[in-house]
C-alpha cells in the first residue's frame, strides 16, 4: 500500500474533483477543448454601456443568466456551477451533504448602482438625493433582500447551505491571488487533521461599470479593444495590461486516505503551497522581487522539491508590464538557467484575468494539464519582450512531460501565493 | 462543527502576548480599562439621528502611520485598523523586529466599500437627463483613482504589511461577525498545528458610516432613537454601529519564552459553526453545542459576549446564557457598539486584558443579567453570534 503521508509526515492532499467556468464555457470538457485550440473568451461587453470607457472588452460569461444582474449574483451562481461539477466528479458524500469545510475565494460583496439607483427612484423625482433621503427609505423591510444579498458572507452562506458543507465557510480575499488562498486554507485543514475532505471554491462576477472604472484608473487594463480576443498579450513586448474577467474554480481536496479509502479517483496532487506578503507598494512589487522570490521557495520548500523537479509553471501572466517584468525577476532568480528552457503560459491569454476566481481557475487548468500531457499555449504572442526570454509556449499548445506544475497567483496589496500540484505524491 | 483545540496533547499551547485597541473609549490597554471601570460609554445620537452609532476618540494616527501619504491612502476603517495593529506589535515587543515581522503571519477579518458619499449622490442626482454612458463618464471624471484600494477588502492586511512589515503571510477573511471568528480559529490552529509560530489577527471598523448603515437599514438593524445597552432594548431591537480596531499578537509558548514575551493570556480554544437559523431556537442549541466542545470549563468563569441587539439572535443568545447563569457576563456592545467583523477579536482581547489585570471590569446593565464579580477571572468565554449568520466561541484562560 502507497504511503498516505508526505516526506514530512502530514496527510498527503488530492484532488478528487474539479469544475471550472470561464469566459471560454461552462465546465472541464469545453474549457480544455478551447484553452488548448488557443481560443480566446474576450469579447466586447455588452452587458451595460461602453461609452466613455477607455477599456470596452472583458471576459464575460454571459451564457449563464442572471436576473437581474449583480456581480454577487453571477458570482454566486457560478460558484454554484462549479462545485456541482466538482462534487459530481468527486462522487462524495451525498447530494446536500458534503462531508468537510467550504474555503470560499470571492470578490469584496457591495451594493451595487443598480440597487443604489432603485433607492434614488424610491427618494422621489423632486427631491434632493443624499445619503439621509437614502435612509430613509431603506427601512421598513422593502429592501430586506438586499441586505441579505450584499452582506459580505452571503455567497459562501448560500454555497454552505446548498451544498451542505460542514461548520463555518470561510469568505476570504487575498485580492488576484484568492483563488489560490482558498486552495491553501483547504490544504492546511486537511494536513492538520481537521477534516478528510474540503471543498475550495473561488468565483467571481466582477464586470460591472464600477469594477471596469476602478481598474482603468489605476491603468491596470489593456486598452487593445479592437479585436477584443487580442488584448491579452501576456510577455509580449506590446502588452499593455490586463482584461477583466468571469469565472469560476472548484477543487474537491481530500486526504489521499480517505480517497483510496472510499475508492475515489485521483486527479493529481496537491504537494505544497507558498505565501509571502510584499510591503512596498498597494499595487506594485518590490523591484527587487524578493516577496516573489520567496513566495515561489516557501511553495517548493512546503512541497519538499526543487526547481528542477517543476517541468511547467502555469504563470500569474496577466499581461500588465509590470507584473509579467516582475514574474520574470522572480522565476529566473528560482529556476537559473532553466527560466529560459522550462514552459510558462498564461491562461489569461484566453481566459482573461477572472481576478478572485484565477488561483482556482489555474489550478483546474495545472491539473488537466496534467492529466493531458499538453501545455495550453500563451495566444497574442507576436512580438516578444526580448526581457523576458520566457519559453512561453506561444499560440499554440504543445504535448510534452509534465509530472510537476507551479502555478502562480498574484494581487494588489501585495499578495503573492504559489502552488504545486503534480501527478503522483512527491 | 469545526473544532480547533491547542490542549489537545501533541499540539502547541498558544498564548496572547500583544493587544492593541483604538476604540470609541481611546486607545491603549490603560486608557480602555480605566474606561471600561467607570463604565464609559461613547455614543453620538445626534450626528447620524435617528441612528446611534459609536464614534472613533480622538486618535494620533502619525503615532502607529507616521507617513503621511500611507494615511491619505487609507479610509477611515484602513487607518484605524493599522493604527490598532501597529499599538499591537508595540504591545508585544516586536515592533520594527524585521526577523519577526518577516515571518508573522496575519489574518485580518474585513468589510471594507467605504464609499465616496458626494460622488454617488451627484450622479444620483443627475440622473434624470442620463445618456448611455452617463455612469461611465461620471465615474471615470469623478472617483478619486485610489479610492478602490481605500476600499479592497484586502488592503487593511496590506497597509498593515507596508506600514508594520508584518509581511509572513497576508490573508483577509470577510463575512461579518463570522469572519472575526474564523481568523482567529484559523490562526490559533495553524500555531497549534506547528504551520505557523506567531501571527497577527484582528480586524477594525469605521462605524461613522451613512453607506454601512444603509446596508443594514435594508434588514432593519440599527438602533435608533436613545441609547440603551444590549441587553435593555426590548422591543427596539437593533445594534449601533461602533468605531474601533481590535488586533492581537498570538503565538505559540515556545515562541514566546524563547524570545522572552510574556503573556497576557492563553488562547486555548476557538470554535465555529453556522446555524441555519430557519427555526426559532437555532442559535440557542448551536451555541449550547460549541459550548460542549469549548474546552474543561470550572466554576465562576466568565462570557464575554458580542451579542448585538439584533433579533432574533440576541433573544437566543440570552436563552443559552440563562442556562448558564453561573458565569458572569459582559457584553462588548454595550460599550463599543457593534464592530461587526472586529467585534470577536475585541472580546478576545478584553478577555486577555481583564485575566492581565486580575479582574472583570464591571457590569453595564440595568437588567440584571450582567452581575458583579470580584474573583480574578481565569476563564473567560467569548461569544461571537452574529446578526444575521454565524456563531463563534473561544475559550481564554490564564496562563498556568
Amino acid at each position: 500500500m502507497a504511503a498516505t503521508r508526505d516526506k514530512f509526515g502530514r496527510p498527503i492532499v488530492v484532488v478528487t474533483g474539479m469544475g471550472v467556468v470561464t469566459s471560454l464555457g461552462s465546465g472541464k470538457a469545453d474549457n480544455w477543448k478551447k484553452l488548448t485550440a488557443g481560443e480566446s473568451g474576450i469579447r466586447t461587453i455588452t452587458r451595460f454601456p461602453t461609452d466613455g470607457l477607455k477599456t470596452t472588452m472583458a471576459g464575460t460569461v454571459d451564457f449563464v443568466p442572471v436576473e437581474p444582474f449583480s456581480s454577487t449574483d453571477l458570482s454566486e451562481r457560478l460558484g454554484e456551477l462549479v462545485a456541482e461539477e466538482a462534487i459530481a466528479q468527486a462522487g462524495i458524500g451525498t447530494k446536500g451533504d458534503f462531508p468537510g469545510p467550504l474555503f470560499l475565494a470571492v470578490a469584496p460583496v457591495e451594493v451595487e448602482w443598480p440597487q443604489r439607483q432603485e433607492l434614488g427612484r424610491a427618494i422621489g423625482a423632486n427631491t434632493e438625493v443624499d445619503y439621509d433621503a437614502m435612509l430613509r427609505v431603506s427601512g421598513g423591510g422593502r429592501f430586506a433582500q438586499y441586505h441579505r444579498r450584499f452582506l459580505f458572507g452571503s455567497v459562501a452562506d448560500h454555497l454552505a447551505e446548498k451544498f451542505g458543507t460542514k461548520g463555518s465557510p470561510i469568505s476570504l480575499s487575498t485580492a488576484c491571488a484568492s483563488g489560490a488562498s482558498a486552495i491553501q486554507l483547504g490544504v492546511e485543514a486537511i494536513r492538520r487533521g481537521e477534516a478528510d475532505a474540503a471543498l475550495c471554491v473561488a468565483t467571481d462576477g466582477s464586470v460591472n461599470p464600477e469594477a471596469l472604472v476602478r481598474f482603468s484608473l489605476l491603468s491596470a487594463l489593456s486598452t487593445h479593444n479592437d479585436p477584443p480576443e487580442a488584448a491579452v498579450r501576456p510577455f509580449s513586448k506590446n502588452r499593455d495590461g490586463f482584461v477583466m474577467a468571469e469565472g469560476a474554480g472548484a477543487l474537491v481536496l481530500e486526504s489521499y486516505e480517505a480517497a483510496t479509502a472510499r475508492g475515489a479517483q485521483i486527479l493529481g496532487i496537491l504537494a505544497g503551497c507558498g505565501e509571502l506578503a510584499d510591503s512596498f507598494h498597494r499595487t506594485r512589487s518590490s523591484p527587487d522581487g524578493k516577496p516573489i522570490i520567496g513566495c515561489v521557495r516557501n511553495a517548493l520548500s512546503d512541497a519538499g522539491i526543487v526547481s528542477d523537479q517543476i517541468d511547467y509553471i502555469n504563470a500569474h501572466g496577466t499581461g500588465t508590464p509590470e507584473n509579467d517584468k516582475m514574474e520574470y525577476l522572480g522565476i529566473s532568480t528560482v529556476f537559473g538557467e532553466r527560466a529560459q528552457q522550462i514552459p510558462v503560459s498564461s491562461n489569461k491569454s484566453m481566459v482573461g484575468h477572472t481576478l478572485s476566481a484565477a488561483g482556482a481557475v489555474e489550478a483546474v487548468f495545472s491539473l488537466l494539464t496534467l492529466e493531458h500531457q499538453r501545455i495550453p499555449p500563451t495566444i497574442n504572442y507576436d512580438i516578444p519582450d526580448p526581457a523576458i526570454p520566457f519559453d512561453v509556449v506561444p499560440n499554440k499548445a504543445r504535448d510534452a512531460r509534465v509530472t510537476a506544475v507551479m502555478s502562480n497567483s498574484f494581487g494588489f496589496g501585495g499578495q503573492n501565493a504559489t502552488l504545486i500540484l503534480t501527478r503522483e505524491p512527491v | 462543527m469545526t473544532e480547533t483545540k491547542s490542549s489537545s496533547p501533541g499540539t502547541a499551547e498558544v498564548w496572547i502576548t500583544g493587544i492593541g485597541l483604538a476604540t470609541s473609549l481611546g486607545e491603549g490597554l490603560d486608557a480602555h480599562w480605566d474606561a471600561l471601570n467607570q463604565r464609559r460609554i461613547n455614543v453620538d445620537e445626534k450626528g447620524f439621528a435617528p441612528y446611534v452609532v459609536h464614534p472613533l476618540a480622538p486618535v494620533n494616527f502619525d503615532a502607529q502611520i507616521p507617513k503621511k501619504g500611507d494615511q491619505r491612502q487609507m479610509e477611515a476603517w484602513q487607518r484605524i485598523g493599522t493604527y490598532a495593529a501597529g499599538l499591537a506589535l508595540d504591545s508585544a515587543g516586536v515592533k520594527g523586529n524585521k526577523e519577526i515581522l518577516g515571518r508573522m503571519d496575519m489574518i485580518v477579518a474585513a468589510g471594507g466599500g467605504e464609499r465616496d458619499l458626494a460622488v454617488d449622490c451627484n450622479i444620483l442626482n443627475s440622473e434624470g437627463n442620463s445618456a448611455p454612458g452617463f455612469l461611465n463618464e461620471r465615474l471615470m471624471n469623478d472617483l478619486r483613482p485610489t479610492l478602490f484600494l481605500a476600499q479592497l477588502s484586502n488592503l487593511l492586511a496590506g497597509n498593515i504589511a507596508i506600514v508594520h512589515g508584518v509581511t509572513g503571510s497576508s490573508r483577509t477573511f470577510m463575512g461579518e461577525e463570522a469572519a472575526g471568528v474564523d481568523a482567529a480559529r484559523i490562526a490559533l490552529a495553524r500555531i497549534a498545528a506547528g504551520q505557523s509560530d506567531i501571527a497577527l489577527i484582528g480586524g477594525s471598523q469605521n462605524g461613522e458610516r451613512k453607506d454601512l448603515l444603509v446596508l443594514y437599514e435594508f434588514g432593519n438593524f440599527n438602533l435608533t432613537g436613545k441609547f440603551a445597552p444590549v441587553w435593555a432594548r426590548g422591543e427596539k431591537s437593533g445594534f449601533a454601529l461602533g468605531s474601533g480596531g481590535a488586533f492581537l499578537v498570538i503565538e505559540s509558548r515556545a515562541h514566546a519564552e524563547a524570545r522572552g514575551a510574556k503573556p497576557y493570556a492563553r488562547l486555548t480554544n476557538v470554535v465555529a459553526d453556522l446555524a441555519r437559523r430557519k427555526h426559532p431556537g437555532e442559535v440557542t442549541a448551536t451555541l449550547e453545542k460549541l459550548w460542549s466542545g469549548i474546552g474543561k470549563l470550572g466554576n465562576n468563569g466568565v462570557i464575554i459576549t458580542g451579542a448585538t441587539g439584533a433579533e432574533p439572535a440576541t433573544s437566543e443568545e440570552q436563552a443559552f446564557l440563562n442556562k448558564h447563569a453561573d458565569f458572569a457576563v459582559r457584553a462588548s456592545g454595550t460599550t463599543f457598539g457593534h464592530t461587526m467583523e472586529t467585534q470577536f477579536p475585541l472580546g478576545l482581547a478584553l478577555a486577555a486584558l481583564s485575566i492581565s489585570r486580575g479582574a472583570l471590569f464591571p457590569p453595564n446593565d440595568p437588567t440584571g443579567l450582567e452581575v458583579e464579580m470580584s474573583n480574578p477571572p481565569t476563564q473567560i468565554v467569548v461569544i461571537g453570534a452574529g446578526h444575521w449568520r454565524g456563531e463563534g466561541m473561544a475559550l481564554v484562560e490564564a496562563v498556568k
